[in-house]
């Protein structure tokens, strides 16, 4: 589990094996190394490329009979550290370059990163615009429920440089984990306005807005994909090299991505 | 004992115990005076801290006179005496996520309460420091009432009849020789929903969201540290594992007598 070596480790490792052996983890098919057809991929992506995972992973298996493919979603950085603390992923998906390079600069990964869509913010409020807000400056609004994404995180690191760029010390109400949160915000009303990606806004239908607002184009997010772990799996490799593909290519366009 | 036992059991205490070695043996020992003292993590422990002790407060003043009502609900019909101690139950065995998500829905901005409180009088509970005492409350109150209420269930009765026919009013009664009996119990489960407390991450997340000095607790820092600094993440799980284990420290005498008697 841990690269550095220490007494102890070895026993830490085999507990986890015990504990992911006790919870019926499906991503412990991962441990066997090999590809044989049947196997299961599991796939760690950033919040904001869940439904357009889903669906290319649902494409990727009806045209791979027997393939599965495990999708586990959170914040990018919080992804990396479980693929770095030795999670059974074989494919790793972020939503910014920084947070890959960790990965790859502790030698996790198992093939080069590879930008496979863009993405951009957006200013998004509940339906209806209850704040009224109608641009990046209503964020630095005291009045205003303002829901942003923590610095640490990709959206956050985003959001910093938009909001740098237009001038504007934001007063957020709070800093939130990864995106998804954000928009959840958002979808419940709590909050007024939050910057999301633009795909998050397409994601969440009816219930959020976006509001066309100057600047929020100001940071790009390119999303680099690669293979993780030890064995390279062919199957990860064909599931990446599908995902850059022109179908699948299509789902992320649809899911309000860029191209790379 | 069978072989067969004391090997499962010796592989349950490695469950239990090698996550914690780990933390130890991982732990940044050389960085952790540096990292336990940076400003953000004095900043979260001092908003631990502080709500801890309002929740813990709270939870005194709410759940004491609970532990008596289900104390004396054994004179109650069987139906309304089971459904009093379901309710005090259920919050214990709910993720605390779910119970963010009920606060939210009860005193968010568009819940039951929460709408009415925005509408009428302009106030909005969540992103409060008050919504991270109120997601303590509901998540640690559960751990004092039953605590009390099983110290009462172990008194001797007998004590507060014969101050009854003394001539002692019920709160007198109540005043003067109940809550003296169970003190010991009042103590334990005032340490056990401070600790509760201060762990707090799902519902604290999820009802008061997180900003530094707001509404950032320590488990919440440690989560949000995960994704920048382990190191930090580390260093704050350790304080809280430290906290933990001064509590046990705390309780070894009283556990027993108080809550068990």
């Amino acid at each position: 589990m841990t690269r550095r070596p220490r007494r102890g480790a070895g026993a830490a490792a085999a507990s986890a094996v015990a504990l992911i052996a006790l919870s019926g983890c499906s991503g412990s098919d991962a441990f066997t190394p090999g590809d044989e057809p049947g196997a299961t991929i599991t796939v760690f992506a950033a919040a904001s490329l869940t439904e357009s995972f889903e669906q290319l992973a649902a494409e990727f298996e009806a045209a791979h009979p027997g393939v599965e493919v495990a999708l586990s979603f959170g914040g990018s950085a919080t992804l990396a550290s479980q693929i770095l603390e030795g999670a059974p992923a074989d494919v790793f998906a972020a939503a910014d370059e920084a947070t890959m390079q960790r990965v790859a600069d502790a030698d996790a990964t198992a093939g080069e990163p590879q930008v496979f869509a863009t993405n951009v913010l957006a200013l998004a409020v509940p339906a209806g615009n209850p704040g009224g807000v109608t641009g990046l400056a209503d964020l630095a609004d005291d009045d205003l429920a303002i829901a942003l994404c923590a610095p640490e995180v990709p959206c956050g690191a985003a959001a910093a440089t938009v909001l740098d760029a237009a001038g504007i010390t934001a007063a957020p109400d709070t800093l939130e984990q990864d995106v998804k949160a954000v928009l959840t915000r958002l979808v419940l009303g709590e909050a007024d306005a939050g910057l999301v990606y633009r795909t998050d806004v397409v994601a969440a239908g009816d219930a959020v807005e976006q509001v066309e607002a100057e600047g929020t184009d100001a940071a790009v997010n390119a999303y680099p994909i690669a293979p993780v772990g030890r064995a390279e799996s062919a199957t990860a490799r064909e599931f990446i090299a599908f995902v850059r593909s022109d179908a699948g290519q299509g789902v992320l366009a649809d899911a309000g991505f860029g191209a790379p | 004992m069978p072989a067969a036992l004391v090997v499962v059991a010796i592989l349950a205490l490695a469950v239990l115990m090698l996550p914690l070695v780990a933390l130890v043996v991982r732990a940044p020992w050389a960085d952790l005076p540096a990292l336990v003292t940076s400003a953000p993590v004095l900043e979260a422990l001092r908003l631990s801290l502080v709500t801890a002790t309002i929740a813990t407060v709270v939870c005194l003043a709410l759940g004491v006179p609970l532990a008596v009502l289900l104390a004396h609900s054994a004179d109650a019909p069987a139906p309304l005496r089971r459904l009093l101690r379901a309710a005090v139950t259920v919050p214990l065995l709910l993720p605390p996520v779910v119970g963010g998500i009920a606060l939210l829905l009860l005193l968010g901005r568009r819940g039951l309460i929460g709408g009415w409180l925005a509408e009428t009088w302009g106030v909005t509970i969540p992103f409060t420091t008050g919504a991270v005492v109120i997601a303590q409350v509901f998540v640690s109150m559960p751990f004092l009432v039953f605590a009390v209420e099983g110290a009462l269930s172990g008194a001797d009765r007998r004590v507060e009849q014969a101050a009854a026919t003394l001539g002692a009013s019920r709160w007198q009664v109540f005043r003067h020789v109940t809550l003296p009996l169970v003190a010991p119990g009042v103590a334990a489960g005032a340490v056990l929903c401070f600790t509760r407390a201060l762990g707090e991450f799902g519902a604290t997340i999820t009802f008061a969201g997180s900003l530094p000095g707001v509404t950032r607790t320590l488990p919440v820092a440690s989560y949000l540290a995960l994704q920048s600094d382990p190191d930090e993440a580390i260093a704050i799980a350790l304080l809280l594992l430290a906290v933990a284990v001064a509590v046990l420290l705390l309780l070894r005498d009283r556990w027993v007598p108080g809550v068990r008697a």
